[in-house]
């Protein structure tokens, strides 16, 4: 059934929208493995929402190419739809029926009927927590709760890729924290996630790699660290030891190790420039010249901090 | 069709248990009860030893001194019932945020807008039925007259006519809640449109038709008047309201030779007397008429399916 040539479960090629004279997403090339969670970055109005919307079929791009598990979402959108979740950044529901009633509706519309359906929706109510709301109004219930209903509105379908817009803004801390641990939990199924958000503390929480948008281009994608090594420190290892003076005989020996740059104390700690990991080499250099396990680790970077670097280069 | 038939079971439960509905079916059966008791005050005089089609006279009676009929009545009725059943249909999925969900589900497109239009034809039909039977029960415990079969025929066109009249003014309004993004647009832009044709659109035929054959009241010979007549009647056709007044006037007044009541008066007055036609008959005489609403019922709906399908679907 599967097509897929390679293991990319989202895939597009120079993708462009335009929408008149403005290019909302301008070439865009992505490729998302299976059991990855990405998360794309950027300002309002970058065009994480329009890649999204391509991605669904609910938008014809004006040139390349969109795949999604193999499938064209605007030519074959029911192959696409029965495994793709989405949540739009807006969700609604529809307010004069129970939550219950609702999932059931969608269930059905995936094609589940009976006891399997009922007991699917039983399941999920109590993983977002809506259990004692079950049967209840969706109308009266809070913006919070509609997201996380909305996240078992996605997960009905067992989908093997979820795409989230914006699902935690305008969402309280606690609130936000439920949803992400939610979504955490489903990249553990080794569900493909691609999250869109500003919110870059959350997106970090959660996210394996992140794609940083702006104005319809992606300016750089990979995991957090790597990016902030390329973009903060010149693609360098910064390896960090707790140690507040290094004798000058142990610091030459870390010298030796092919590939450090400089051995510096800075504060009471010693930070190891490289231009690898060497975190392992450094570690036997440590135990044979002094006997003792450090613990050390390799410098981590703010999302944040990344981010908007990019912002002020581009 | 994947999906259809779950969307088409959503929407007609919405019906059901909408407070809009329960108020039309009121309305409704209220109009046939106001029928019924006109037709008992005044089918004794309206009848007499030649009326073939006594049954059908329950339907054509009006007051004599009001005047409430019913195919007047169905004529306004319809379309109200038309555009309550299609003005928020897509648009008010989408400002509501279920249409992105709706469509993120395996289903197509086009399932959405022909599962609602579906669940409308069935309200519609469900409505125009039941009232017709309520008619038709009431009233023949009260005449104690059976229809006959060629009546029980007519009724039954005369419901398919009602529905297809209903039919237009829901893709229409369905056309508007697809163009425009808030409800109260669509509702208003389709009253608008209904208004203007009913009110106005028989007036402005007039007008131009008057102007086109410079017809003098004082002078004007029979031919003048036909010729006015047929200009008026091509001009009035514009709006749907026309097509189904003359189609259900001859399916209800079987004695109806021509779809002009100006026809039939020169008629009556040069001394044909009007014998009731067979239904094939009087089919043939409304048959472009019921073509016209088909086609203005494709049009409008055919552009609103085009339309959604080419539209981009985003959570506003």
């Amino acid at each position: 059934m599967e097509i897929m040539s390679n293991n990319f479960v989202i895939e597009t090629h120079n993708l462009t929208k335009a929408y008149g004279k403005f290019v909302a997403v301008d070439s865009l090339n992505l490729q998302l493995p299976e059991g990855e969670v990405f998360g794309l970055l950027g300002p309002n109005g970058a065009g994480k929402t329009t890649t999204i919307l391509m991605l669904m079929g609910f938008s014809e791009p004006t040139s390349g190419t969109v795949s999604v598990i193999g499938y064209n979402p605007a030519r074959e959108p029911i192959k696409v739809k029965k495994v793709v979740g989405y949540m739009p950044e807006k969700i609604g529901f529809y307010d004069d029926l129970t939550a219950r009633e609702n999932l059931q509706y969608t269930g059905r519309l995936n094609g589940l009927t009976g006891s399997l359906l009922s007991d699917r929706i039983d399941g999920l109510l109590e993983v977002v927590g809506l259990k004692d709301k079950a049967d209840q109004v969706v109308g009266k219930f809070s913006h919070g709760m509609k997201q996380r209903l909305g996240i078992a509105d996605v997960m009905i379908k067992d989908p093997r890729v979820a795409i989230f817009d914006e699902p935690t803004s305008g969402i309280d801390p606690e609130g936000t924290d439920q949803i992400l641990n939610l979504i955490k939990a489903m990249a553990k199924q080794k569900v493909t996630v691609l999250i869109s958000s500003h919110q870059l503390h959350q997106i970090q929480k959660v996210c394996t790699q992140v794609g940083i948008f702006s104005k319809g281009r992606m300016l750089a994608s990979g995991p957090v660290d790597k990016l902030g090594r390329e973009m903060l420190r010149e693609g360098q290892f910064n390896i960090i030891m707790p140690i507040a003076q290094l004798a000058e005989k142990v610091s030459e020996e870390i010298m030796k190790i092919p590939g450090v740059i400089s051995v510096e104390c800075i504060g009471d700690s010693t930070v190891v420039k490289a231009e690898d990991n060497l975190e392992k080499e450094l570690e036997q250099v440590m135990l044979r010249c002094t006997g003792l396990k450090i613990q050390m680790k390799v410098e981590e970077f703010e999302l944040e901090e990344v981010y908007m670097k990019y912002f002020r280069e581009s | 069709m994947t999906g259809l038939k779950e969307i088409l079971w959503k929407e007609l439960s919405d019906c059901f248990n909408s407070k809009r509905f329960v108020v039309l079916f009121l309305l409704i059966y209220i109009a046939g009860i106001a029928t019924v008791y006109i037709a008992s005050q005044n089918i004794r005089t309206s009848v007499d030893e030649s009326t073939k089609y006594i049954f059908l006279n329950l339907f054509t009676t009006s007051g004599s001194s009001n005047p409430f009929s019913f195919p007047l009545f169905m004529s306004i009725f319809i379309p109200i019932i038309g555009i309550a059943l299609g003005f928020d249909a897509v648009n008010s999925e989408r400002t509501s945020g279920n249409l992105s969900r709706l469509l993120a589900q395996p289903v197509y497109r086009d399932a959405v807008i022909n599962g609602k239009f579906l669940a409308g034809v069935i309200m519609m039909a469900l409505m125009i039925f039941s009232m017709v039977i309520l008619v038709s029960g009431l009233g023949l415990r009260m005449i104690g007259v059976p229809p006959q079969a060629e009546e029980i025929l007519r009724l039954f066109t005369f419901i398919v006519i009602s529905i297809l009249y209903g039919a237009f003014w829901m893709s229409l309004a369905i056309l508007f809640s697809v163009l425009f993004r808030k409800t109260s647009t669509s509702a208003l832009t389709s009253i608008a449109i209904w208004m203007f044709l009913f009110l106005f659109g028989s007036l402005i035929a007039a007008l131009i038709a008057g102007a086109v054959t410079h017809i003098n009241t004082q002078t004007a010979s029979v031919n003048d008047i036909m010729q006015f007549d047929s200009l008026f009647r091509m001009l009035s056709r514009v709006s749907p309201g026309t097509l189904y007044s003359e189609s259900i006037q001859a399916i209800l007044l079987p004695s109806m030779g021509t779809s002009s009541p100006t026809m039939m008066v020169i008629g009556i007055y040069s001394g044909l007397t009007p014998t009731p036609l067979p239904l094939i008959q009087s089919l043939l005489i409304v048959w472009p008429q019921i073509v016209a609403l088909v086609a203005l019922t494709a049009v409008c709906f055919a552009i609103a399916y085009i339309k959604f399908m080419r539209e981009e679907i985003r959570a506003s």
